[in-house]
């Protein structure tokens, strides 16, 4: 009977001391590890749509160009050279010579193969859009065209890819470097289907290659020798790890079991501003709150126009934000590539009060209940409360926040189930038409039932009339005018700004609007 | 003994099939898709999505295929992780939430056990008031502020263990503590009370007659009597540890099956949820007729039919 009783728990000890894990080995040199924030969806360049993904693919396999690691201009990548045509619609890139892990050559048959996956219906891969610039690209995806021989990608021989699009697209060659328009190897994927990701099958042709893969503890890149510009590369390797408790992520860095966090806890910024690690550079996003037009009362244009007015952006994110966001009052962030930026409504109290008497509420009396959605977040409920606190300190308004979880935000903003609403954007690409094409109407990402019609016709002038890169910058800006200082569907508030944490023995790192740092420019200092 | 456990097993059916029909159906309800996201995605891509996963068949079409599925073991593809399969996920998983869950388990039995021993040997002594306030401090405070507080003592601080993550012993020893405490507190109770029991009963008395060693009376001869409370616990305490893990797999980012329960819900993975689901209802079911077999093998007067 004594015995007996301790049984179980000698069981438990013995089941436990088989089932502790194997020893990871210890740190190397040149061992960059970042913390991902979020285990990836995939590795498969077709499927994935999100940034931490994009810190993996575009450092294991490489597009026909990659970025500059300063500016995100686009360099030779898989492509040594290229030519565009007169009309700017017809790229011809001349391959490298190159060669998958597996030791085959990359030929432009990878890339025409890789194209016709993503578009193709059965594939249903969620970023199909990217490669709607090519000729007849949508209508294939769309099914309304079943031969893919009349999509503009053709391989003309081994090494030359001939990219035709629908219309001049001035930031193609950004596109070429984003991981949609990876190639990828046909064999692998025909010999192990959706496992061909997977360490041992995986078979890519970037900077570095997949040494392991563990979901939700980490994944391991090495140096790839075989890469043409392997000389250049310097990390022998890259851990990403995936927490995704940001304050546990924080703690992390503290002990230096990362190199770098791509974020910081809103609560912790006070004091990580003042560690040397920490940085922050403007990012390609902007902060806004979305009017819903269809409903009253933010039907009417000088509710809206008084909402917006009444809200003072310098205090906003001095006092609440805090990280050295940029308040703006326009949708475009500043500091795009020949694109001027607009003037959108000023802070003016007095003129906002004037608006909303016209508009019948004198004084904020009469004002009917609105509802403030946002989806659950200490920055948004701090951002919120504060607006909502100028809001009834300026104009004598009440409105009311109400937070819910994310895919619930989600659709309810889609489904217009709201009055106001919080939202980000983040720009695709470094051009003023990925923030502004999405307010067409009907667009997907409207989400406010705005139409207008002069505004469809000029965003629709500048992506396919106008070749001129100066007059189609004009038209963007006319287009951005109509749409926050003219007929106010949002109201922009900031800049987002990129923060995070990076140790001081990293190098080759430079910060940019993208925050994106391709690793075979960086090095470990000891 | 058999005829009772293959019984008892035949019941799981039923139970489960109650589960998996009102997880699915309630999940269905939910706002939201597994394809919602802050981009909007054209028309046409979302229908070509919807389509490939069977998300456009109607509703009744989707519950049988998925019970279909079920009933092969088939818990389906991820909507989240599309190159891996809610099995995988889970198979993955499991080892790792199952080595935390002993780890805990042990933490509780040991340092709960030990306590509520010396507790009860020593009512009302300093010994009991400080070994049984720590106990109520253990099961008051919540694991979400237990461990960012041990990590900041242990992994910052000190700089003993690492903060987080998965791979070493060392990364096992603060989310054992942080779960375990809990569990320790409850048996140190549970002991204590055990032991106040047993120790004043006449066998105690006749072993203290013949003249055994102080220790040789509470360890052989009173230790079993008194942990008997702690085995019945043991059941629905393990089947706890081991679903109970969601939010210290998250504080200390480990790669466990609690962590893809709760993100799953948040991305309407549906099929992962399920699976989730399905997983931790067998698991609970196991650990009740575990414990019940468990009991009667222990305790001669509970009889098994």
């Amino acid at each position: 009977m004594q015995t007996r009783q301790w049984k179980p728990i000698l069981c438990m000890i013995s089941l436990l001391i088989f089932s502790l894990p194997s020893f990871s080995p210890g740190a190397e040199e040149q061992v960059f590890r970042i913390n991902n924030m979020v285990e990836p969806e995939s590795l498969d360049p077709g499927v994935v749509t999100g940034v931490p993904e994009h810190r993996i693919l575009s450092n294991l396999f490489e597009g026909l160009t990659t970025t500059d690691p300063r500016d995100l201009s686009p360099k030779p990548g898989m492509a040594a050279s290229w030519t565009v045509s007169q009309d700017g619609l017809t790229y011809t890139f001349k391959l490298r010579e190159a060669r998958w892990t597996d030791g085959k050559p990359v030929t432009a048959h990878d890339f025409v193969y890789a194209w016709e996956r993503v578009l193709n219906p059965k594939m249903g891969a969620k970023y199909a859009q990217q490669l709607f610039y090519l000729k007849n690209g949508e209508d294939y995806n769309k099914g309304r065209m079943t031969d893919f021989g009349q999509v503009g990608a053709k391989a003309l021989d081994e090494r030359t890819l001939q990219v035709t699009l629908r219309c001049p697209t001035a930031y193609f060659l950004d596109l070429t470097s984003f991981y949609t328009l990876f190639p990828v190897p046909r064999w692998a994927i025909e010999a192990h289907g959706k496992d061909w990701v997977k360490p041992g099958k995986i078979v890519s042709n970037g900077a570095f290659r997949l040494v392991s893969w563990v979901p939700q503890k980490e994944l391991v890149l090495e140096k790839n020798p075989q890469h043409w510009d392997a000389s250049d590369v310097k990390l022998h390797k890259v851990v990403f790890i995936p927490t995704d408790d940001i304050n546990t992520a924080y703690k992390q860095f503290q002990a230096g079991e990362s190199d770098w966090i791509p974020t910081v806890p809103p609560a912790q910024l006070d004091t990580a501003r003042n560690r040397a690690e920490f940085y922050v550079s403007a990012y390609l996003g902007t902060y806004y709150f979305r009017f819903n037009v269809t409903k009253p009362p933010l039907n009417d244009l000088r509710v809206r126009k008084a909402l917006s007015m009444a809200v003072d952006r310098e205090s906003l994110t001095k006092f609440v934000t805090k990280a050295g966001e940029i308040p703006t009052s326009t949708f475009v962030p500043a500091g795009m590539r020949g694109y001027e930026g607009v003037k959108g409504l000023p802070f003016d109290v007095a003129a906002a009060k004037k608006l909303l008497a016209e508009a019948g509420y004198p004084e904020g009396k009469g004002f009917p209940k609105v509802e403030l959605l946002y989806n659950t977040n200490e920055l948004h409920r701090v951002i919120t409360q504060a607006v909502q606190q100028m809001w009834k300190e300026h104009l004598g308004i009440q409105v009311d926040l109400t937070n819910v979880e994310w895919k619930v935000y989600l659709a309810r903003q889609s489904g217009l189930d709201y009055q106001l609403s919080r939202a980000g954007w983040i720009g695709d690409y470094v051009d003023p038409n990925t923030f502004l094409d999405m307010w067409i109407t009907g667009g997907g990402n409207n989400q406010t039932g705005w139409t207008n019609k002069r505004y469809d016709d000029l965003i629709a002038q500048a992506a396919c009339k106008i070749v001129n890169a100066s007059d189609r910058m004009k038209t963007l800006q006319e287009a951005e005018r109509i749409l926050v200082a003219e007929e106010v569907p949002i109201m922009p508030l900031f800049t987002y700004v990129n923060k995070g944490m990076l140790s001081r023995r990293v190098k080759g790192w430079h910060p940019n609007i993208l925050d994106q740092h391709p690793l075979k420019y960086i090095s470990l200092e000891r | 003994m058999l005829g009772y456990v293959l019984r008892r097993m035949a019941g799981f059916l039923p139970v489960l099939f109650v589960i998996v029909s009102l997880s699915f159906f309630m999940m269905r309800l939910a706002p939201g898709g597994p394809f919602d996201q802050e981009r909007a995605l054209p028309e046409q891509v979302r229908a070509n999505i919807e389509a490939r996963y069977h998300l456009n068949e109607p509703l009744w079409r989707q519950y049988l295929r998925y019970l279909g599925e079920v009933g092969r073991g088939d818990l389906g593809p991820s909507f989240r992780y599309p190159d891996r399969s809610v099995n995988e996920l889970l198979l993955l998983g499991f080892p790792v939430s199952l080595t935390l869950g002993l780890c805990a388990l042990t933490v509780a039995l040991t340092v709960g056990g030990a306590a509520g021993v010396l507790a009860g040997l020593g009512r009302n002594s300093f010994l009991d008031y400080l070994t049984m306030s720590f106990a109520l401090g253990g099961i008051s405070v919540p694991n979400f502020v237990l461990g960012p507080i041990l990590m900041l003592i242990f992994a910052l601080g000190l700089g003993w263990l690492p903060v987080a993550g998965w791979g070493t012993w060392k990364h096992l020893v603060l989310p054992s503590v942080t779960l375990g405490t809990f569990y320790a507190a409850y048996v140190a109770r549970l002991t204590r009370a055990g032991m106040l029991e047993v120790i004043g009963q006449d066998f105690i008395r006749t072993a203290r007659a013949k003249g055994l060693r102080e220790a040789t009376v509470v360890l052989r001869h009173a230790l079993p009597g008194a942990i008997l409370p702690v085995v019945t616990y043991l059941g629905p305490a393990s089947a706890a540890v081991l679903t109970g893990s969601v939010v210290v797999e998250t504080i200390f980012s480990i790669p466990g099956i609690g962590r893809y329960f709760v993100n799953s819900a948040l991305n309407r993975d549906y099929t992962m949820v399920l699976g989730t689901v399905v997983f931790y209802s067998l698991l609970l079911l196991l650990f009740n007729l575990i414990v019940d077999v468990l009991y009667a093998y222990l305790d001669p007067r509970v009889q098994v039919r």
